[in-house]
């Protein structure tokens, strides 16, 4: 399974570097578990921060730091078994990969599902940010994804199924990186419903009636 | 001895005294690691924006999670330096942003697996950490500055647009350029 679509190298760089918000994140280390290529590029971006903080110039440090970090990891060893490692949480289905999967709580036979119309269906997932926002979207098999505008970025990444719009085909971990000048009608492939993770920096505005109803309801 | 020949013997002295305090519990190892990364992690932070007392306690927290999860480090995977800087920055993160960071599981079974190991063998050898050197000061001096406010200034690409009062898409450009060049060099690319 080949992924043709990736994020930017600028916001992998972001990721890298810390700078990228956590919802952002998620979107980026979900492709991430799919795309061999982009964890090659990580790597490699990875690495670059490495050697810059190999060749910064060293600050002064306190005269008690290594003092002070000696004693630290003498009481610390006594305490650190309580952070063992989190038991990994399956997929049944294999379709939701991690860290999604830790996000979202459940599998995808389990998530409850709130109506878009036009046959479309969201879950909302929770992040500490406000501003941003992740949900994962099923359209069925065939159907538009209910056209919609949004400022700023969106992110969109095919879980099962796959979409296609005027920029191409979009198959299970391809991502879509739009800003607000790509005005776009993604419609689900015609043989599957298509899952996928979306995160928008802005309300999401549905054109349809049926959508614009419910909008305010749903809190979208 | 020439500099080049010092800075990856450092490296591997770096990555045994890591072992060494995986393997043995090694405190003289330990203050090696710390004399060495704990300036510059310190001046890193600084860099980023941060006083040099909180720097200093992002320093004491990063070095504690050294000590405790040195069995993870896999110089196959990763040298000493880019180890050390993921923790920092997750470190970081953590304690100055109060934020999860989403990373990847590396043993979840959904995961799509590399297609050819070895074509993905991470940055580790010293050859490939000194051609990575090399590299990164032979790039164009504007994809060089696109960098380090990105690494060091803690700046999104976004705000290095601004900063550097340029259209978005000439940074992620620069960006796309300054890693292609990089790979290639590295053999990544062809
Ligand atoms: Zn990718």
């Amino acid at each position: 399974m080949n992924v043709n679509h990736h994020p930017s190298e600028a916001l992998l760089l972001d990721y890298v570097s810390g700078t990228l918000g956590e919802t952002w994140s998620l979107g980026i280390a979900t492709h991430l578990a799919l795309c061999p290529t982009c964890r090659r590029t990580v790597d490699v971006l990875e690495a670059m921060g490495g050697d810059l903080l190999e060749n910064i110039s060293p600050a002064e440090m306190s005269g008690d730091a290594a003092a002070r970090m000696m004693a630290r990891i003498d009481v610390s060893d006594d305490a650190q078994n309580k952070t063992g490692l989190p038991t990994l949480q399956l997929s049944k289905s294999h379709i939701l990969p991690q860290p999604l999967l830790s996000y979202l709580g459940k599998d995808l036979a389990d998530l409850k599902w709130q109506r878009l119309g036009m046959g479309a269906f969201q879950s909302l997932i929770q992040t500490q940010e406000k501003d941003v926002t992740a949900r994962l979207l099923r359209i069925p098999a065939g159907k538009p994804v209910p056209e919609h505008t949004h400022r700023g970025l969106e992110l969109t990444l095919i879980l099962s199924g796959e979409f296609s719009d005027a920029t191409g085909t979009y198959k299970r971990g391809d991502l879509q990186e739009a800003d607000e000048t790509l005005g776009h009608h993604p419609c689900a492939g015609k043989d599957k419903d298509c899952v996928c993770l979306a995160i928008t920096d802005a309300p999401l505005r549905f054109r349809s009636l049926a959508a614009r109803i419910v909008q305010p309801m749903l809190g979208i | 001895m020439t500099e080049r020949d010092n800075q990856s013997s450092i490296a591997e002295q770096m990555a045994a005294h890591i072992r060494k305090v995986a393997d043995h519990r090694d405190r003289a190892a330990f203050a090696e690691i710390f004399d060495y990364f704990g300036p510059r992690l310190k001046s890193f932070v600084m860099r980023q924006g941060s006083d040099p007392q909180l720097a200093e306690e992002v320093v004491q927290e990063t070095m504690v999670k050294i000590w405790h999860k040195s069995g993870q480090f896999d110089s196959k995977k990763a040298s000493a330096s880019t180890w050390i800087y993921t923790i920092a920055r997750n470190m970081r993160i953590d304690l100055l942003r109060k934020m999860n960071r989403p990373e990847p599981d590396m043993n979840d079974p959904s995961m799509t697996p590399d297609p050819d190991p070895m074509a993905y063998d991470k940055i580790a050898f010293d050859q490939e950490a000194d051609q990575l050197k090399k590299s990164i000061t032979l790039l164009p001096e504007d994809q060089q500055r696109v960098l380090q406010l990105a690494y060091f200034e803690d700046k999104t690409h976004n705000e290095v647009a601004v900063e550097l009062n340029v259209p978005l898409g000439t940074v992620k450009s620069r960006i796309r350029l300054a890693l292609r060049r990089i790979r290639t060099e590295l053999g990544d690319l062809r």
